[in-house]
């Protein structure tokens, strides 16, 4: 039987880009930050913004966050304008905040609570970003990874859609910096936009859904990290020591780096590059083989120079 | 030998760090300009207001003309007098009793008559030198409630230390919250300039009336001050008086992140208010032009209104004026401090 249905009329598919950078120029007196950056950020996941210092991460993300005007391009949050609703629904997270000094944990929560008309209970905030034990404790006796859960602290009060994270890590000591990460997963598993810049590949590698490689102002590279890595590497990196590396092997016409007392070669063909160092009589005890990471595809794109 | 080694060493890191101190000034361009503008300005102000022929150190008013040569009445001819015409007797006497006038002479009879307060120190001077001058003069009963100096410059020094602790206060706060990035931080909230700045005028307003009642009632216990009109209108002159005085040093505050430039700036405003607006003396017979840029300055119209009801017992009315400037200023510079505000360096 033909049942003579009404025609269906099928929704729009619904935009999920929650954010979208568009044609971003910001231009200083004698410098260009960002020239010409274009990206969408999706509703739910982590973007990393990854880049060498002066790459124009943070200006990118402070004109996304509205703390900076750009000279050209614009910033849209759902389809408008960054406007009140923006402000309402982000939490932000600087890379170099100061809190009032002679207030508590507890106190400093309640301020930022109170300037949000919706948000989280401050009691789910400290569980959440583990403060229990801090919260009679004046602000500037907080150690660094303290200092950075209280500031996340305050950039969820207002229950954010959207985090922007600008370097969170940077100078923590690897505990806290591990327990960070188990904060920001958690934040994460609600399904938070998270919009996070950091220098650290392993960071960007565990949370980051899709990442932009930027650098002078640019983007080089955007994709989800294990995409980017297949779309670049079609190889495996092998390490040695650097004295197991002789002068016979220098002359082998393989391509090395060498760097903090380390070769790294990269090879399409293991077997065949395995079989030529051995016919060299290098050592190989101390041999690493492991596929490339995020470290090895940043600096595969940016190159190995120091940044002035 | 060791102690030399060790003095020359200490020099040497002193002048390390006196150099690399010195340095940071320089570089600093606009802390400098400040800094070196200031007493610049001071002596352009000071020249302005002191310039010329060296001050009187009385001022007496004379009613009715003065005689045409000045010798015909040798008391006029007396140096660092300032002889400040006045045209009605009642306002004359009013000054005398203020304090603001040491002596009022009335040529319009003869023999001349005079009002002054023999307790006052200028008023006792200045009838000595009358009375040495034209021992006929008829000294007459004062008619308003004498006023003690010091009862006039109470209500000086209190306006004084409020304008310290408003000005100085907030300013320096907020550059320091700029400075230090917890106002990038607010910025990334809600909460728009005007509320920031109000919740800064809030506190510290708080914070000037506390003082100001300690000090109120410490010296005016001291002092046996008694307030002639409404403690409660006194309460209300200092509450929009701080305000205003809160708002304008926030003004100060809305863009600068250096404590030395904004120390800088504060130093400007509050000399020519420590000078122009009464704390120590009353700017009657002062050039007309001084007299309205005095105006301008709220705490003007604070000491104005405070005086005139701690000494007269002016009310409400009386000092409305200088209310509604209170309060409207308090709203101008508010609004310049939120438009011009920004929340972080620049």
């Amino acid at each position: 039987m033909i049942i003579d249905s009404p025609a269906i009329e099928h929704p729009v598919a619904t935009d999920t880009a929650l954010v979208r950078v568009e044609h971003l120029v910001k231009r200083y007196t004698d410098n260009t930050a960002v020239d010409g950056v274009s990206f969408e950020v999706r509703e739910g996941t982590c973007f990393g913004l990854l880049g060498p210092n002066g790459a124009g991460k943070t200006t990118t993300i402070e004109i996304m966050e509205g703390i900076l005007a750009p000279t050209s391009g614009q910033v849209r949050y759902r389809g408008g304008p960054l406007g009140e609703r923006f402000r309402a629904e982000a939490g932000i997270l600087f890379q170099k905040t100061a809190l009032q000094d002679f207030l508590t944990v507890q106190q400093t929560l309640n301020l930022f609570r109170g300037l949000y008309d919706h948000g989280l209970p401050v009691a789910e905030v400290i569980r959440l970003c583990a403060l229990e034990k801090l919260l009679t404790r004046d602000n500037k006796k907080l150690s660094g990874g303290q200092l950075q859960r209280l500031l996340l602290g305050v950039a969820l009060v207002n229950d954010p859609a959207i985090l922007f994270l600008d370097e969170p890590t940077t100078g923590l000591d690897p505990q806290a910096r591990r327990l960070f990460w188990d904060l920001v997963q958690s934040i994460k598993a609600q399904r938070k936009t998270i919009i996070l810049t950091t220098h650290y590949m392993e960071e960007a590698q565990l949370l980051c859904d899709e990442i932009v490689i930027m650098d002078h102002g640019r983007i080089i590279a955007q994709g989800a990290p294990q995409t980017l890595l297949r779309e670049h590497f079609k190889a495996v990196l092998l390490e040695l020591p650097a004295e197991d590396w002789t002068p016979a092997a220098r002359e082998l016409g393989v391509t090395f780096f060498e760097a903090a007392g380390r070769v790294e070669l990269t090879t399409n063909d293991l077997e065949g590059t395995l079989r030529t160092l051995m016919q060299a009589g290098i050592c190989l005890a101390h041999l690493t083989i492991r596929p490339p990471n995020l470290e090895d595809l940043f600096l595969e794109l940016t190159g190995k120079d120091l940044r002035a | 030998m060791s102690v030399m080694i060790n003095l020359r060493r200490g020099w040497k890191r002193l002048l390390a760090v006196w150099h690399a101190r010195n340095l940071e000034f320089v570089r600093d361009r606009t802390s400098l300009v400040f800094t070196l503008g200031m007493p610049v300005a001071i002596v352009v102000a000071m020249a302005l207001i002191f310039g010329g022929p060296p001050r009187p150190l009385l001022k007496v008013g004379v009613l009715g003309p003065t005689p045409t040569p000045l010798s015909a009445y040798p008391f006029l001819i007396e140096r660092y007098i300032q002889f400040v015409p006045e045209t009605r007797q009642e306002t004359g006497i009013h000054y005398v009793s203020r304090n603001d006038l040491a002596l009022l002479l009335d040529l319009r009879q003869r023999p001349v008559r005079y009002w002054a307060i023999a307790d006052s120190p200028t008023g006792y001077v200045a009838e000595k030198l009358l009375l040495q001058a034209d021992p006929t003069a008829q000294r007459q009963p004062m008619a308003a409630a004498v006023t003690r100096y010091i009862d006039w410059l109470f209500p000086g020094v209190l306006g004084m230390n409020m304008m310290f602790t408003c000005l100085m206060g907030a300013g320096y706060v907020v550059v320091r919250y700029r400075k230090n990035g917890f106002l990038k931080r607010l910025s990334a909230t809600p909460v728009s300039a005007f509320e920031f700045l109000s919740a800064q005028v809030l506190s510290r307003l708080g914070l000037a009336l506390l003082v100001s009642i300690i000090l109120y009632a410490g010296i005016g216990t001291v002092i046996h001050f008694h307030n002639v009109g409404s403690t409660a209108l006194l309460l209300l002159i200092a509450v929009l008086g701080s305000l205003s005085l809160i708002a304008f040093g926030l003004i100060v505050a809305a863009r600068f992140a250096s404590e030395e430039v904004v120390g800088g700036l504060l130093n400007l405003l509050t000399w020519p208010m420590m000078l122009l607006s009464g704390i120590w003396f009353s700017l009657e017979g002062s050039p007309r032009w001084l007299q309205w840029l005095a105006q301008l300055f709220p705490l003007t119209h604070i000491l104005q209104a405070a005086r005139a009801v701690t000494l007269d017992g002016a009310g409400i009315g009386a000092v409305g004026v200088d209310l509604a400037y209170l309060a409207g200023t308090t709203l101008v510079f508010l609004g310049v401090g939120a438009l011009s505000f920004r929340w972080r360096p620049e």
